[in-house]
């Protein structure tokens, strides 16, 4: 079950390393784990009608649907990294009355059934929503029904994998590093970026990756607080959802193109980041 | 109204989940009929598959069949009318399907699945509005064509959705939509919530919802009745205990409870 991928990276990290054989208790429990992914994939792999592929992928509701897919869930992931190192470094270094209340709220879309999470947007945001109607009053703008909308919900599910990674990894390092560049005269602002940041530049970016992943799949709260329209507001889960039982050789088609594209994105970037020296990025 | 939106939606949430958990640790008595030989010829569980429209409904007519059939428990699993289908296909071990599309219980029929349908009951697609002062906007079928408004009804590809179509297009009116939701329950809750000024849904969601939504009143030649067929499914882990509750859906005690609830005698 190992992937080419995986052999050269083990064989790095143990270049060196006296070689011996794997528990094969290890071996066999990792097996039956790695079946409960394979298997759903194959069956997926099996039911695709390969002689349309190609003329259902160039289908206008797949392209556009595609098109929102990524604007949104880069935008989400750049949105989620922005605010979300901030939120981070302020839990893990502040210390403040209510820190894991704040943290168990941020950390509430990954337990919450997104449905519920969609609709808890529409309640704060939407048109009649406490903070929402307050908006659509002061400038016209409403979130529902927009791309923003949906942003806005791939960032509220997507943003809590990245928090949580980049904590941990702020909680897990050397401090002395950046008492040391403080002592020299470096403000605080001036810590965070040279010393901290590069730091836990690889977690920082595995938290984007999840964020950006997560996000990408996102359903519920999408199509609860955004809406479903194709060209404005569908995406491929969307579309995929929609599809289904009316056409379900484009739903399927429109699975393995997510597939392929998080697997190439995953792959790209697991290659790039995960194998490097961290500290030296 | 953000009350009873939330819970809706928590319920409809926990609905679906525990029904299908449950059916987990039952299928195994559910096949065999009245094992402990009292009254009735079935017993054990029986799982419904039902359209998402029938939500509301469904718990009451399950009282009302427990009522008779007191040996027999319900469960239902809802959710649109396709992609219950698609379930069923897969092998999901549903005992009987009540649909809202005669079209996708054919395709049931003609694969072998099920057999026999009896439409139980009718609904129509109305326009409906926020009422109170979060309506008001749309008056008559030819403001769902204005840009400024917002507008809802399900995705052509389920039932609600080619209905609201087929409507349309005998109005002549080209709608100016905002979403096209996966089934009823989303347009509803957007309804509910006074995020769309107007949405193609059921008369029968316009009744659960009776305090929040009104009906737009359309001119009889955009009537449109769904019709809604249920059956034992071939495959039914408890047979008996599903053509008891079809047989039952055609009963006076059944009519009153779908009457009350908005829908219409076949």
């Amino acid at each position: 079950m190992t992937s080419p991928d995986h052999t050269r990276s083990s064989g790095r990290f143990r270049a060196g390393a006296r070689r011996e054989r794997p528990p094969a208790v290890l071996l066999v429990l990792a097996g039956l784990g790695s079946l409960l992914f394979f298997l759903p994939l194959v069956g997926l792999l099996g039911r695709v009608p390969w002689s349309d592929f190609i003329d259902l992928l160039g289908d206008e509701i797949v392209t556009e649907a595609l098109r929102i897919s990524l604007v949104t869930s880069l935008t989400a992931a750049a949105l989620a990294t922005v605010l979300g190192v901030p939120l981070a470094w302020v839990l893990s270094r502040v210390d403040f009355r209510g820190s894991s209340l704040v943290r168990a709220v941020v950390t509430l879309p990954m337990v919450l059934p997104p449905v519920v999470g969609g609709a808890a947007l529409l309640f704060a945001l939407g048109r009649r929503g406490v903070v929402g109607e307050w908006i659509d009053g002061a400038t016209g703008f409403v979130f529902p029904f927009t791309i923003w909308g949906v942003i806005l919900a791939n960032t509220f599910v997507a943003m809590p994998f990245l928090v949580i990674t980049v904590e941990g990894a702020l909680n897990s390092v050397d401090r002395r590093h950046e008492r040391a560049a403080a002592s020299l005269g470096a403000s605080q602002l001036t810590v965070f970026r040279r010393v901290t940041l590069p730091m836990i530049a690889p977690s920082l970016k595995a938290g984007v990756v999840l964020a950006w992943a997560r996000a990408f799949g996102e359903f519920g709260a999408t199509v609860t607080f955004a809406g479903n329209l194709e060209g404005r507001t569908q995406t491929l889960p969307l579309a995929i959802f929609v599809s289904l039982d009316a056409d379900r050789d484009a739903a399927i088609v429109m699975s393995v193109l997510m597939v392929a594209v998080s697997v190439v994105v995953l792959v790209a970037l697991r290659g790039r980041w995960w194998n490097r020296n961290p500290v030296t990025a | 109204m953000t009350r009873a939106g939330t819970a809706y939606l928590v319920a409809a949430g926990l609905l679906s989940f525990t029904s299908l958990a449950c059916r987990g640790s039952e299928t195994d008595d559910a096949g065999t009929a009245a094992p402990d030989g009292s009254s009735g010829r079935a017993g054990g569980t029986v799982l419904v598959a039902a359209a998402a429209s029938l939500t509301d409904v469904i718990a009451d007519l399950a009282d009302a069949f427990e009522a008779v059939e007191p040996d027999v428990r319900i469960e239902a699993s809802l959710g649109g009318s396709s992609s219950l289908v698609v379930a069923i296909e897969e092998g999901a071990p549903v005992d009987v399907f009540a649909s809202a599309n005669e079209e996708v219980m054919d395709r049931l029929v003609d694969d072998g699945l099920a057999s026999d349908p009896i439409v139980f009951a009718t609904n129509e697609l109305v326009l409906a509005v926020p009422s109170g002062a979060a309506g008001g906007e749309v008056t008559s079928i030819d403001d769902v064509g204005r840009d400024d408004l917002f507008i809802g009804a399900c995705a052509s590809q389920v039932p609600c959705g080619a209905y609201t179509d087929d409507l349309l297009s005998r109005a002549g009116v080209d709608a100016a939509f905002d979403t096209r939701d996966g089934d009823v329950r989303a347009v509803v809750t957007k309804l509910v919530e006074g995020e769309l000024d107007a949405g193609f849904v059921y008369r029968s969601d316009v009744a659960a919802f009776d305090d929040e939504l009104d009906v737009i009143e359309l001119s009889d030649d955009l009537r449109v009745v769904a019709r809604y067929p249920v059956a034992a499914l071939a495959e039914a882990p408890n047979r008996d205990g599903a053509t008891a509750f079809v047989e039952f859906l055609t009963t006076d005690a059944a009519r009153e409870v779908l009457d009350a609830a908005g829908f219409g005698a076949p």
